[in-house]
């Protein structure tokens, strides 16, 4: 490892600027219309990153509609260059239902925090999910309501430190968590449900298939799909940005473990 | 160490979150010592990064831009 | 209105003939919750809406099939909702996001055992919003409000209601159904259909008006002054109301919905025996016809509010009546033993005698 004395800044050239005769592998989505301003270290851009190429690359993108829930992610409805119906905390799947049976061309999905969809919303999910309506849920689940400041969610693991359980979650006076993505993977009218993460690149990869694939099931006309995406929230948790991946990965992928947990059974996956 | 790959990275985006130090496989990023205009430090780029993209995959603030040398036939 | 041939008189319950009215005013969505006596307008649109090429969804709770109708008509549909009651207090959150995030949908509000005034015209949204709100008297009134209310819903782009009860949803009726044309409205220019993606002209329907990035709308301060403002000037045009024999009545009734139908008949018997009494009826609850009101009781010594509940429209006689130490309540809370409709206190001899027993001894002179 060379010292940072003899490279103090490496083979910068800057942005945007493509370097002679090199093949861009990555680079910023056009569908972002700005930064955002969530905290160092949170997972949540990376989702948002990660679906908005998705419908990219399925191209689509002149056909979606999507409904954001309340929470941090909410700012992202000011950079995401498609026609957004912002709505009430927990109402996403039921907003999306009207819109996708007025307009059944349109992929048609929401984004919504564990606050959102599990604690507020737990009801419109499970019957949006049950109805078979073909919307894609996003779930984007950090274990905390971190646009209020960090309180406790549904899906807040036990032995957690929240605003609201400060000595950690602790079962016998607040109860359990919810994996919601198993009881929506259990209900018929279900097309597809993935768990991923955007704690590590391949985590990262693995999620964005998983988006593809739920979007590729509503395409199909499958039924209700939904991508529960765990996402590091360094603040609400009070751990460093670099140490969010890690906690994320010991604290919460047992309680919530990752993969496929109801595959596409039409169709490939 | 061959370098196969290089990015452009704008410091005026990072936060300071160092996911990319932990992401990438060939560990060719460090924090710099000079901080950028909001006052956090940002990655700097060593010899041998291979184009990966695990750096732009994880970071949140879209820092990075990564391209691939074309490879060589010998 | 229309030049074509009178439609057929057909016998119809009220709410079918609700039901039959939406869809001719054009609605494509409509989602409700069982819940008496707006059952049977959902039951009604669950067969025939799908019929005309809509969807009727009997959803899971009230507030999925409020914001099921929200999500839809931000798509540019014409949506409707339902209940009564409970369900309405149920649908607060979602009517006051409407009204905010300027989204059109009509709620049909056929309300249960006391007439819920409050409820209709005070709302339990938060922000400075109101609801444009039509009690009709029968079934025939209805059958124009319904369309109205959509066309009123989609020239001011907010939810409306319309306020019903059990005499409207469950009489039958001999209805001639006929589409009302109110004139031309706005284009939706805001209706989201996800063909703007990528090419920075995308939509959004918030409530904060936040805009994009790119392209900063007027923001939540701004945006909700102008809502405000919008109520403000929606109260001036779109009163309604109507009255009869008050030009020189010394008593004027005061009484909405079904209930003004039992004052009018009174009323006329009461005429016809020589007492000078008039009647007045809001048709808008919101914004209710303050002016209007004003002037009916202008030569009157007794204003009788008549209204099934413990004195809710009362409050906005006691701001307009011409002498507001005229005003005297003649209703009540009167509601029938099994709870799911009005009591007998909507009766034409009880309100008969309620009327005389306010007149002054010898009446008539």
């Amino acid at each position: 490892m060379t010292t940072e004395s003899t490279i103090e800044r490496g083979p910068v050239v800057p942005t945007g600027t493509a370097p002679l005769g090199l093949t861009p592998v990555a680079s910023t989505s056009p569908l972002l219309l700005g930064e955002h301003s969530l905290c160092p270290g949170c997972g949540e851009p990376v989702a948002l990153r990660i679906l908005l190429e998705t419908l990219q690359e399925l191209g689509i993108v002149q056909r979606t509609i999507g409904v954001v829930g309340h929470g941090c992610y909410g700012s992202f409805v000011r950079i995401m260059d498609i026609d957004v119906l912002q709505c009430l905390h927990g109402r996403a799947p039921s907003c999306a239902t009207g819109i996708k049976r007025m307009r059944p061309d349109v992929a048609t999905f929401t984004l919504q925090g564990d606050g959102d969809m599990v604690n507020e919303g737990l009801q419109e999910v499970l019957h949006t999910a049950a109805r078979g309506e073909n919307v894609t849920a996003i779930l984007l689940n950090n274990g905390v309501f971190g646009d209020t400041g960090g309180q406790q969610t549904a899906t807040t693991v036990v032995g957690q430190r929240t605003k609201t359980s400060l000595e950690g979650r602790d079962a016998a006076v607040h109860g359990h968590p919810i994996p919601v993505a198993d009881l929506v993977a259990s209900l018929d009218g279900v097309g597809y449900v993935g768990r991923g993460t955007v704690g590590t690149a391949g985590g990262v990869l693995r999620t964005k298939k998983m988006i593809r694939t739920a979007f590729e099931s509503q395409l199909a006309g499958e039924g209700f799909s939904l991508v529960e995406i765990l996402t590091m929230c360094p603040t609400g948790w009070f751990v460093t940005a670099p140490q969010g991946p890690d906690y994320m990965a010991s604290s919460m992928e047992e309680v919530y473990p990752l993969g496929d947990l109801r595959p596409r059974t039409k169709g490939t996956t | 160490m061959s370098t196969r790959g290089t990015l452009t990275i704008d410091p005026e985006k990072c936060k300071g979150c160092e996911l990319c130090l932990a992401a990438c496989p060939p560990d060719v990023l460090t924090m710099s010592s000079e901080l950028n205009s909001v006052g956090y430090r940002y990655p700097i780029l060593h010899d041998g990064c291979t184009g990966c993209t695990a750096c732009s995959l994880v970071c949140p603030d879209h820092v990075f831009e990564v391209y691939r040398f074309p490879r060589s036939r010998t | 209105m229309t030049a074509a041939a009178t439609p057929e008189l057909t016998l119809m319950e009220g709410a079918a003939a609700i039901g039959e009215a939406a869809i001719l005013a054009g609605c494509r969505f409509f989602a409700g919750y069982p819940m008496s006596p707006f059952t049977p307008l959902l039951e009604h649109l669950a067969e025939a809406l799908p019929a005309a090429g809509g969807t009727c969804i009997n959803c899971e709770s009230e507030i999925e099939g409020v914001n099921m109708a929200l999500g839809a008509a931000s798509t540019g549909a014409r949506a409707a909702t339902g209940s009564c009651g409970q369900g309405i207090a149920l649908m607060q959150e979602a009517i006051a996001e409407a009204a905010l995030n300027e989204t059109p949908m009509v709620v049909f509000n056929l309300a249960r055992n006391q007439q819920d005034y409050f409820q209709a015209t005070r709302g339990g949204g938060w922000g400075d919003y109101r609801t444009i709100t039509l009690a009709p008297k029968d079934v025939p009134e209805a059958i124009e409000h319904t369309q109205l209310l959509f066309h009123l819903s989609d020239l001011h782009r907010a939810p409306t209601m319309l306020y019903g009860d059990p005499l409207l949803a469950q009489t039958r009726v001999g209805v001639r159904l006929e589409k009302l044309d109110f004139g031309p409205l706005p284009p939706k220019d805001w209706e989201l259909d996800g063909t703007r993606g990528g090419t920075g002209q995308s939509r959004q329907v918030w409530t904060w008006a936040m805009g994009k990035a790119t392209d900063p709308g007027p923001g939540p301060d701004l945006h909700w002054q102008n809502i405000a403002a919008k109520f403000a000037a929606i109260n001036e045009i779109e009163q309604r109301s109507e009255s009869a024999h008050c030009e020189d009545a010394d008593t004027v009734v005061v009484a909405f919905g079904s209930a003004a139908l039992f004052v009018e008949h009174v009323v006329a018997e009461l005429r016809a025996e020589g007492h000078r009494v008039g009647w007045f009826r809001p048709i808008t609850l919101w914004p209710f016809p303050g002016p209007a009101l004003e002037e009916a009781t202008r030569s009157a010594r007794r204003v009788l509010v008549y209204e099934l509940n413990g004195g809710q429209m009362i409050d906005d006689v006691r701001q307009y009546a011409h002498d507001r130490s005229a005003i005297r309540f003649i209703g009540g809370v009167s509601i029938h033993e099994s709870g799911l409709s009005y009591g007998p206190l909507l009766d034409a001899p009880v309100i008969r005698e309620r009327i005389l027993a306010a007149l002054p001894e010898g009446d008539p002179r």
